[in-house]
């Protein structure tokens, strides 16, 4: 059983056991335009909720890309550093950004599910 | 402040434009394809940008104009050929820089292409210095597009025939369906190109008529990108009052016989400058990572001192990484010098280098 959630800061957390998977959703890479770096956090580094934990530059500008829950983080796709355009073409599955060992379950509940985040992204762009 | 529209405002939106407010106006960013894609269509090719917002001044008048038009450019105006154009700023008195311009000479006098965000401060400045002697019109009723890229070529001409003979940097009038539009082979992106000088009232028929050929629309993000490989200034950030063009690296810009005169605003810095050289100058810079250092990015030399600023970095599509150009210190100006750039906490290795990123593919006409 996995669930998917989302941040207001527009990543996503798929969650299995207690390794989460997070991403930036399709929506905020349709309001960056054309990525052109990614940059993770290390591998070994702990980050805290709502931290940052890597960076999206577009040709327009740099976002900071934040995590939604706190832990450790295991594993990071360097497929997103060595070509970054991968985010704009999948960004809710294959461009995953880095994967965390959760600290505390209970994070989860504070993030939106797909209908409540679909309704805010729309909300918060028009 | 009301924001004003160009006359292409309604194909932006019907080819589902981003916009921004760029100098007063909502120009478009980008496309639903994205700044990528334009900017290799236009590479590739062909791209028509909106440059509207841009200023054309017609200033009339013959012999006396050209004196007093020498007085304020580092042009030799006296010998420059009729429908020819020059790459020129408009200097203080202490050779900053108001604004860089493109200057044509025409049958009645002369068209200056301005920037947006400068124009109408610089039609005061020159309203003054010409003493209100000449007729200046900053003509609020004629478009002004740029057709850019390999293909423009051929696609421009078969709707306006004749435009292929055009050398680089000339123009001429010619006819759109019976009206007068002005048409120079220049433009800010390091492709062969035009820029066309139209009436309001019928730069959309000539934008659809030139997309149905196959070119197509794209946003000044890509002008952004493409104008940054090609080595080429953006006011107000590459260039302003507090740089001169010695400084900008832009002195092949300034007319040596004119030099040798030093009779034109600005003269006596720009030749003490030639002279005795400059402590800052304008470098093309290019980070050794995926890293894009952006404008106010802090350059540091291998001991760590402070030597300079980015002006403009992104991410250039073409070079496939990222680029910038900024001032260093002239002691570490020379090509393949090693400098750090500070982007969120940390240095990153970069060098000097040369430019343009991306090599020009200028056409000089089909004629020669």
């Amino acid at each position: 059983m996995s669930e998917v959630k989302y941040s207001k800061e527009h990543e996503w957390i798929k969650l299995e056991g207690d390794i989460a998977t997070i991403g930036i959703t399709k929506h905020a890479t349709e309001m960056l335009g054309d990525i052109v770096f990614a940059e993770l956090p290390e591998k070994g580094s702990n980050v805290e909720k709502d931290g940052t934990a890597g960076v999206v530059e577009s040709t327009k500008a740099a976002s900071d890309v934040y995590t939604p829950v706190s832990g450790e983080v295991v594993d990071t796709n360097q497929a997103i550093v060595d070509d970054p355009s991968k985010i704009n073409q999948d960004p809710e599955d294959s461009a995953w950004f880095f994967k965390l060992k959760i600290k505390d379950q209970s994070e989860m509940d504070t993030l939106m599910n797909k209908d409540d985040y679909d309704k805010f992204a729309k909300e918060t762009s028009a | 402040m009301n924001t004003k529209k160009t006359s292409l405002y309604q194909l932006h939106q019907e080819s589902k434009a981003k916009f921004v407010e760029f100098a007063g106006y909502q120009m478009p960013i980008q496309y639903s394809e994205g700044i990528v894609e334009e900017h290799k269509f236009t590479r590739n090719h062909s791209g028509i940008f909106d440059v509207s917002h841009m200023g054309q001044l017609f200033i009339y008048g013959g012999e006396d104009l050209i004196k007093d038009l020498e007085k304020i450019f580092p042009l030799d105006l006296k010998n420059l050929k009729l429908n020819h154009s020059k790459y020129s700023f408009l200097m203080n008195k202490d050779a900053g820089i108001h604004d860089d311009l493109i200057i044509t000479k025409t049958n009645e006098g002369f068209l200056i292409i301005l920037n947006a965000a400068c124009k109408d401060n610089d039609f005061k400045i020159l309203k003054e210095l010409l003493e209100e002697k000449h007729k200046m019109v900053l003509d609020d009723n004629r478009s002004l597009i740029a057709i850019q890229g390999p293909k423009s070529s051929q696609i421009l001409n078969d709707v306006i025939d004749g435009v292929k003979d055009l050398n680089f940097m000339s123009g001429n009038w010619f006819s759109f369906q019976d009206h007068k539009v002005y048409i120079t082979r220049s433009g800010y992106t390091g492709e062969d190109g035009f820029e066309i000088s139209i009436p309001n009232d019928f730069v959309d028929k000539l934008t659809r008529e030139l997309i149905n050929k196959g070119s197509k629309l794209i946003g000044l993000g890509a002008r952004d990108t493409l104008r940054l490989e090609a080595g080429l200034c953006l006011y107000g950030h590459d260039l302003d009052k507090d740089k001169t063009p010695v400084e900008a690296n832009l002195k092949w810009a300034i007319s040596k016989e004119r030099i040798s005169k030093g009779d034109f605003i600005g003269s006596d810095i720009i030749i003490k400058q030639l002279n005795n050289g400059v402590n800052k100058i304008r470098v093309g810079i290019k980070p050794e990572g995926r890293i894009i250092a952006r404008e106010k990015t802090k350059i540091f030399n291998k001991s760590d001192v402070h030597i300079g600023e980015i002006t403009s970095g992104t991410f250039g599509p073409s070079v496939n990484g990222p680029v910038a150009m900024g001032y260093i210190d002239n002691e570490f100006s020379k090509k393949n010098t090693k400098v750090f750039l500070e982007v969120r906490g940390r240095k990153h290795p970069a060098n000097i280098c040369g430019l343009p990123f991306y090599k020009k593919s200028y056409v000089k006409g089909a004629t020669k």
